[in-house]
C-alpha cells in the first residue's frame, strides 16, 4: 500500500536542504494551507455539480448538460460568476460583524476539513485528541451563523439563525455521543489510530449492533448538523427566503455556500472514518488473497469512494423526505435520538467490557 | 535577536489576547463584545495547543468558544430588545469603582507573576496521553479526581433543575 508520507517527507527534506529549519517550517505551513484551500475549493465545486446531477436524477430531469461535456464545467462557470459579483453593502447593519460572520463559518469548516485522513500518510492535523478536536472546531461555525443572522438586521435572517443555532446545538449532542460510542470501541481518539484499528475489519462490522445504531444516529444527526434537507428549516426558502444568508451577496454568500457543501463532505468523511474504515481497504480476517487484492486499490480511492457513497445517501435524504417542522425536529433529537444514543453508549460499553465484539 | 518560532507564536497569541480583551470591555455594542471575547478564547486555546496540551485546547474550544459564547449570543438575541443600541455613558462613581477594581487586579496579578516561581514552560516527554487524563479524572487514589468530578456533576444537575424551575414559572 502506497504511503503518502514518502512524498511529504521528501518535500520536507528538500526544503530543509536549501533553507534554515524555521524558514522551511513556515514555507511548509504556507504550502499545506494552499493545498488545503485548493482541495477545499475543488471538492466544493465537484459536490455542487454532483448535487445538481443527483437532484436531477431523483426528479427525472437531466441536470446541467450545456457547459462542457455532461455539464462538467457548470460549477466552474458558477464559481467565476460568484467571484466577480458585487458585494452589496447594506445600510443599518453592524459592518464588522456582517463581514466577519462568513469567515468564522469558513474557518471552522476548513479546520475540521484539515483533520480528515485522506489516505495513508496524507493527513494534516493528527492530535492525540484528533476526533474531539474535529468536533470542537466544527461547533464554532454556529457562532458565525448566529452572527450572520443578527448582523443582517432582517427578521427572516434572525429567525433562520436562531433555528439553525437551536438545531445545531441539539444535534451536536447526538453527533458527539455516537462518536463517543465508536471511541469506546476503538479505545483511542487519534484519527490515524482509529483508522489503523480497522485493519482487520471495519468498526461497523466489528461493533455489530451498537455500531449499527450509532451509524444510523450519526447519519441522521450529521444531516441535521449540516442544515440539509429534510432538516433545512433554517433556510427554508418558502418561509424564510434564504434564512441567515439572505442579505449576503457575491463571495460572502459564496463562503456560506462552500461551507455548507464542505460540511456535508466532512460529515461524510467522519462517517467513513469512524464506521467504514477511512482509507483502510476492506479486509476480511482469514482471506489472505482477498485482502492482498484489496490492498492494490490506492487508499485515496478507498477514502473518496466511501465518502462518495455517504454523500450520495445524504443527498438521497434531501431529495426524498419532506421538511420537518421546528418542534418535530427538536422532539426527534431530545425525545428519541438522545435517549437511544445514551442507551447505545451503555450497550457498547457492555459489549466492549465483555469482549462481545469481533 | 534570536527569537524562535515558538516564541514568535507565543507573542502573537499574547498580543491577540491583550488587544481583544481590552476591546471586549471598551466596545459599546454588546454583541461585538461577545465576538471579541470569542477571539480571546481562541487565542487562549492556541496557547494550550502551543504547550502541547491539545486535550485542554480542544476542551477550551468546545466548551468556551463553541458552548459559552453561543449561549451568550443566544441570550443576547433572546433577551435584549435593542441589541444594536449603544450603551449609555457610565456614571462617575461607577468609573471610579471600575478603576479601583482594575488597579487591584493589576496589583494582584503582578504580585503573583513576580513572586511565583514558574516550572518548565513545556511538558517533559511531549503530550499527555488521553488515557492518563481519563484515569486521573475517574480514579479514587491520591491525585485522582473522581470525588470532585461527581460533586461538580451534582452541582450542574442542581443548576439544570433550577433553570427549568425558573423557566417554567408563569
Amino acid at each position: 500500500m502506497f504511503d503518502f508520507s514518502v512524498i511529504t517527507q521528501w518535500i520536507d527534506q528538500l526544503l530543509r536542504g536549501v533553507m534554515p529549519d524555521a524558514a522551511a517550517l513556515v514555507v511548509e505551513c504556507v504550502l499545506i494551507g494552499l493545498a488545503l484551500l485548493l482541495g477545499y475549493a475543488v471538492i466544493a465545486l465537484a459536490l455542487i455539480y454532483v448535487e445538481r446531477k443527483v437532484c436531477a436524477w431523483f426528479q427525472c430531469r437531466l441536470g446541467p448538460n450545456r457547459v462542457g461535456p455532461f455539464g462538467l464545467l457548470q460549477s466552474v462557470a458558477d464559481m467565476i460568476k460568484m467571484l466577480i459579483k458585487e458585494i452589496i453593502e447594506i445600510k443599518h447593519v453592524d459592518r464588522f460583524l456582517f463581514g466577519l460572520a462568513p469567515y468564522i463559518v469558513i474557518i471552522a469548516s476548513v479546520a475540521a476539513f484539515s483533520c480528515l485522513p485522506f489516505a495513508k500518510g496524507l493527513q494534516v492535523l493528527d492530535f492525540n485528541v484528533g476526533i474531539f478536536f474535529l468536533v470542537a472546531v466544527s461547533s464554532i461555525g454556529i457562532v458565525g451563523i448566529l452572527l450572520a443572522g443578527w448582523a443582517s438586521n432582517n427578521k427572516y435572517s434572525l429567525i433562520g439563525a436562531m433555528r439553525s443555532g437551536a438545531q445545531m446545538i441539539s444535534y451536536e449532542l447526538s453527533i458527539g455521543l455516537s462518536i463517543l460510542t465508536m471511541v469506546v470501541l476503538s479505545g483511542t481518539l487519534q484519527i490515524t489510530e482509529l483508522v489503523e484499528g480497522q485493519a482487520d475489519g471495519w468498526f461497523l462490522f466489528k461493533g455489530h449492533l451498537p455500531a449499527l445504531i450509532a451509524f444510523v444516529v450519526y447519519l441522521v444527526a450529521g444531516t441535521a448538523e449540516t442544515n440539509r434537507g429534510p432538516f433545512d428549516l433554517p433556510e427554508a426558502d418558502s418561509e424564510l427566503t434564504a434564512g441567515y444568508h439572505t442579505e449576503y451577496s457575491g463571495m460572502h454568500f459564496g463562503f456560506f455556500y462552500l461551507a455548507e457543501y464542505l460540511n456535508m463532505f466532512i460529515v461524510a468523511g467522519v462517517a467513513a472514518t469512524l464506521f467504514l474504515g477511512g482509507w483502510m481497504p476492506l479486509h476480511v480476517p482469514g482471506w489472505e488473497g482477498f485482502n492482498e487484492v484489496m490492498d492494490y486499490i490506492p487508499s485515496l480511492l478507498w477514502f473518496l469512494g466511501k465518502v462518495g457513497v455517504m454523500i450520495f445517501v445524504i443527498m438521497w435524504f434531501k431529495w426524498t423526505f419532506p421538511r420537518l417542522r421546528i418542534d418535530q425536529l427538536l422532539r426527534l433529537e431530545w425525545k428519541y435520538l438522545l435517549p437511544i444514543n445514551l442507551l447505545n453508549l451503555l450497550l457498547m460499553v457492555v459489549v466492549v467490557v465483555y469482549k462481545l465484539h469481533f | 535577536m534570536n527569537i524562535s518560532i515558538q516564541e514568535t507564536v507565543f507573542f502573537l497569541l499574547a498580543a491577540v489576547i491583550v488587544v481583544f480583551s481590552v476591546l471586549t470591555v471598551t466596545t459599546k455594542r454588546i454583541l461585538r463584545s461577545a465576538t471579541y471575547l470569542l477571539f480571546v478564547l481562541f487565542a487562549t486555546a492556541g496557547i494550550y495547543f502551543q504547550l502541547d496540551y491539545s486535550f485542554l485546547g480542544a476542551v477550551q474550544l468546545t466548551i468556551y468558544a463553541g458552548g459559552i459564547i453561543i449561549l451568550y449570543v443566544f441570550s443576547i438575541l433572546l433577551t435584549n430588545q435593542q441589541a444594536d443600541e449603544k450603551l449609555e455613558k457610565l456614571r462617575n462613581s461607577k468609573v471610579l469603582a471600575g478603576a479601583i477594581a482594575a488597579v487591584a487586579g493589576v496589583g494582584i496579578t503582578l504580585f503573583l507573576l513576580l513572586t511565583h516561581s514558574f516550572g518548565p514552560s513545556r511538558l517533559e516527554g511531549g503530550e499527555v496521553p488521553v488515557k492518563v487524563i481519563g484515569t486521573a479524572l475517574m480514579g479514587t487514589d491520591k491525585y485522582q479526581y473522581l470525588l470532585p468530578f461527581e460533586v461538580i456533576s451534582i452541582l450542574l444537575l442542581a443548576c439544570i433543575i433550577g433553570g427549568i424551575m425558573i423557566a417554567r414559572k408563569r
